[in-house]
Parts: C-alpha cells; structure tokens; sequence
C-alpha cells in the first residue's frame, strides 16, 4: 500500500510561550491528489506548509512525509524528502545575486547535476512562463508577477512528487493565474500531488478539488 | 512533465525551407553553451572578502617570513657544523726549555699517522701571528709573546677518532698541548640554532592558528549574514555536505589570493635582501657579518618554505571555513 505523501496526526504548533497558533490537525495528503489549502489572512497556511516542507518543527504531533517520520528523519532522508517537494514561496524567496536562469535551475545544480543535462528544460520552462528574454536578469530588476513565475519555474523543474504553493497567483494577472493553474492540474494529472494555499475563491472554483480550510486554528476539510 | 510536448505550448512550427531568416521559436533555437556563470550560491560580500583577504595576504607574509629565516638559520648552522665538525685543532703551547717548532712537528706526525685523520696541516709561526693582528694590529715584535701554534686536523669521513686516547698521547709527549674537537662550541651553536629554528616554527605555527581563528569568525559572520541563502538552498533540496562545500569554495578561492599575495611579497622581500646581502658581502663589514651569522643564502628551499606555507594557509582557510559551516549547520539544525 502506498502511504500518504502527507500524514499529520494532532498535530500542534506554538511560537515560543505563545498561544498554539494550529491545533489538533489530523489529515492526510493521498498520493496524486490536488487541493487547496485556504483560510483568512493570518490562519497559518503558511505555517501548516513550512510544517509539510520540515522546515519548522511541530510542538506536537506526528508528521510523516512520503512515509517518514519527520521527528526521526536524518539529515539524508530530509534532502531526499526536500527533493521530491518543489515549493512556491509567498515571498519568492529568489537568491538576489543569481539570474533568473540559475535560480530556475537552482534545484538541480544543487543536486550535483551537469548544466549541459538540464539546460534545454531550463530554458524552455522559462519560455513556457514568459521569462525567455528575462532569463539572464537578476530578481530585483523583475517585476512581482515575474518573481512569481520565476519561483514557480523553480518548483517545477524537478518535476516534484509534490508541489506545495503559497498563493501562487498573488501577482499574477488572470489569464496567466489560469494557466498556471491549468499547469498544476496537468502536473498533477501526471502523478504530483498538490497544495496550494490561497484565499482566491474564484481561483479555487476553476478545478474541483478538496479545500482544506483554516480557521482558528483549527482545520476541516471540504470536499 | 515534458514542457517540450506540452498542450500549453504555443506552437512547433519551424521554417526549414528559409535559410535566412529562423522563424523557430525562441526556445527551439539553438541555446549559447554558457547560460550559467558558475556564480557562487554564495554572496560574495566584497568589502568583507577584501579584508580576510587582506589579513590573509599579512599573515602568510609574516608566516613566510619566520619559515624562510628559520630555513637560513637551519642551513647556515648545519653547514657551520658540519664544516666545523670535519676539523680538529690542537693547541701547542710555548713551554721553557722546550721547542715549539720541534713539538709541533711531533705533534702532527702523531696526528697525521692516527687512525680517522685524513690530514694534520700546522700553523706557521707567520700564520699565527697573522691570525692575532685583527686584535692586536700590526707592525708589533711577537717574538717576545708566548704565541701558541694550531694545527688544524682535518678527519676522514665515518666514525670519529678516538680523540681520548689522542689527547692523552699528546699529553704524554708534549706537555700542555691541548686538543679540541670543538664539541663544547658545537654544542652551544647547535642549541642557539634549535632555539631560532624552533622559536621561527612556533611563530608560524602561531601565525597559521590566528589565520584559522580569522577565517572561523569570518565563515560564522558569512553563515550569519546568508541565512536566508542557506534556508533556501536548504529547501530546494541541498544537502549540509553541499552548502559546506560552497562556503569552502569561495573562502578557499579567496584565501589562495591572499596566501599568493602575501608569499609573493614575502619572495620579493627576501630577493631584496638577497641582493642587498650580496652587496655588502663585498664591504668589511659585510665580511664580518657573514662571519658572525652566515650568508644571507635564501635558495630554493627558502622559496619553497614559503610556497608550502602560502599552500598550508590555503589549505586550512579551507578545512576551517568548512567545519565552521558543517558546525553551524549542525547546531541549527
């Protein structure tokens, strides 16, 4: 039996002394499922995905990614799990000193890989995005929307198991915000299990897919 | 997924039959071999690396040169000792009733003939004399001094004679001869030497902990100032052993510049001497110099001194800036 891509029981999480900012989370991510992670500003659906991406720590709980106990994980199991995942940050997060070209193909010179093996797909997912005359310039010259299709391109080029994006159409105009999502219900069709946090109903009312919803601090599922 | 193939694609219509001009689209067209920079993942900090630069430059300069005097005095004392130690002198002492000339001849007949000597050359009375004028000037009467004659006993190579028994023979025959085999001098110079070639090795071993120490606390500002480098890379999927590896990169790189630096000017610096020693080795005062402390002779090995030394700053500006990360990483963790 294949296990979840995602397996969260009661977990819990506080910031130092502070109030548990998410309580008693109990849910699984199947393998090759979509859904959307929403909730209002503030709900912790960034929180709940640095906590599937192992970046942050549960206070409680038990968390497993792809079958692995996340509070047993190894250093090496952690950089496995990290590269089945390709995440879409809120805030970008593009390395400032490195061109649009490299940060795309971040994720695979970071694995070793030769630039000659990836750079065609590198290239063309660029053009793909509409960053193909913007691919050897820096980020603080692109613009918001270009940052976003810039770090999208960065999670997709590994072809992720699974892709986690925190509103990933923030910046975006709608024409392209529809193509992106037309792209993560390809990928997914293609086997890649998806999260995507947004609070963009109208968004959300293009694809059928299971809401995962946050809402003091508690969360239930629809659909 | 193959974007190549994908059904968001545009188009894939190419224009073989019109050489001129490529109607392909962009990402069709034929990609430039150098896409990537090979930049850093690293921010480079300029200001920062310029001064650990600097401070690395410095102290393989000072390291350099406390290995390159250590390596002089080493060579200088081993070549004092070795020729000191081929040669042998024994004292004939002017005695009443007795004559020197005829002591001197029996004392290197008996010398020449013993077993390990090669040679047994006497000072004449001439040369004797000549060897006290630079204390007591010239154009004095020594006949009236009680001058004592050296003859100087040059030893065939392997084991050393069996100077007891020597001096005893000569005891025997010629009263108040002396025989010195110089050990006690030797000794002294050996120790002087030691204590140099120690005391240089400790001021660069010294040297080479501070360049360790600077480049710690440089690696940890670094680690501290690209935190959000290190997550990132962290969740796109780079390994410890990785980000170590990249940080070890550029400080590396960064550090055989400055050990280069810093050893050039420390080979220009002792080619200066070099020259300046051989200009003054002409002068009375150059000759009384080298009589004193040996020749400025600095050599290959001198070069090469300094050449390991940049290497070995290079080399542990590199292990270090490496366990730091690998220690950070790990207490972050």
């Amino acid at each position: 039996m294949v296990p979840p891509a995602v397996q969260f029981e009661n977990v819990g999480i506080r910031y130092g002394m502070g109030p548990e900012v998410l309580r008693d989370l109990s849910f699984s991510i199947p393998p090759n499922s979509f859904q959307f992670l929403t909730g209002p500003s503030g709900a912790g659906k960034t929180t709940l995905l640095r906590l599937i991406l192992l970046s942050i720590k549960p206070t409680r709980g038990l968390i497993s990614v792809f079958g692995k106990d996340v509070s047993r994980i190894s250093n090496d199991e952690l950089t496995d799990v990290r590269r089945k995942m390709g995440v879409v940050f809120q805030e970008f997060r593009l390395l400032d000193h490195l061109t649009t070209y490299e940060n795309v193909s971040l994720p695979l010179r970071v694995q070793g890989k030769d630039e000659a093996s990836y750079r065609n797909e590198v290239v063309e997912l660029l053009h793909w995005v509409g960053l193909g005359d913007r691919m050897h310039v820096l980020p603080p010259v692109l613009s918001g929307g270009e940052k976003q299709r810039a770090a999208i391109a960065r999670a997709l080029i590994v072809r992720p198991a699974m892709l986690l994006a925190d509103e990933p159409t923030g910046n975006v105009d709608p024409s392209l915000a529809r193509r992106l999502l037309r792209l993560f219900v390809e990928l997914n069709r293609q086997g890649t299990s998806i999260v995507i946090a947004t609070h963009d109903l109208g968004l959300m009312d293009l694809v059928d897919a299971r809401r995962l919803v946050l809402g003091d601090g508690y969360l239930h599922i629809d659909g | 997924m193959n974007f190549r193939r994908s059904r968001y694609r545009n188009t894939t219509t190419t224009d073989e039959g019109n050489p001129k001009k490529d109607k392909r689209p962009d990402w069709e067209k034929p990609i430039g071999p150098a896409l990537g920079r090979g930049a850093p993942l690293v921010p480079v900090d300029s200001a920062g690396s310029r001064a650990l630069m600097a401070v690395i430059a410095i102290m393989t300069f000072l390291a350099a040169l406390c290995a390159g005097g250590a390596q002089i005095v080493a060579s200088n004392s081993s070549e004092w000792r070795a020729a000191v130690s081929r040669e042998v002198t024994i004292q004939v002492r002017p005695a009443p009733q007795r004559d020197i000339d005829a002591d001197v001849q029996i004392a290197t007949n008996l010398a020449a003939q013993y077993p390990g000597i090669k040679k047994a050359q006497a000072f004449t009375k001439e040369e004797s004399e000549r060897l006290l004028e630079p204390w007591l000037g010239t154009g004095l009467d020594f006949n009236d001094l009680p001058i004592p004659r050296l003859i100087v006993l040059e030893l065939a190579g392997g084991a050393p004679p069996d100077f007891t028994n020597l001096r005893q023979q000569l005891q025997e025959q010629i009263p108040g001869t002396t025989l010195d085999d110089h050990a006690l001098w030797m000794s002294r110079l050996s120790t002087m030497a030691n204590t140099v070639i120690g005391v240089g090795i400790m001021l660069v071993v010294l040297v080479l902990g501070a360049v360790g120490l600077a480049v710690a606390f440089a690696t940890r500002g670094t680690m501290a100032g690209n935190r959000e480098v290190v997550e990132v890379l962290h969740l796109v999927g780079a390994n410890d052993d990785f980000i170590a590896r990249e940080f070890q990169r550029r400080f590396f790189k960064m550090s055989l510049k400055g050990s280069a630096m810093g050893a050039v000017a420390a080979i220009v610096m002792v080619l200066c001497f070099s020259l300046l020693s051989s200009i003054w080795r002409a002068s009375a005062t150059g000759e009384q110099l080298e009589a004193l402390f040996g020749s400025f002779d600095f050599g290959w090995q001198g070069i090469l001194a300094i050449i390991i030394v940049a290497l070995i700053v290079s080399g542990i500006t590199a292990v270090v800036s490496r366990a730091t990360v690998r220690h950070f990483l790990t207490a972050s963790n």
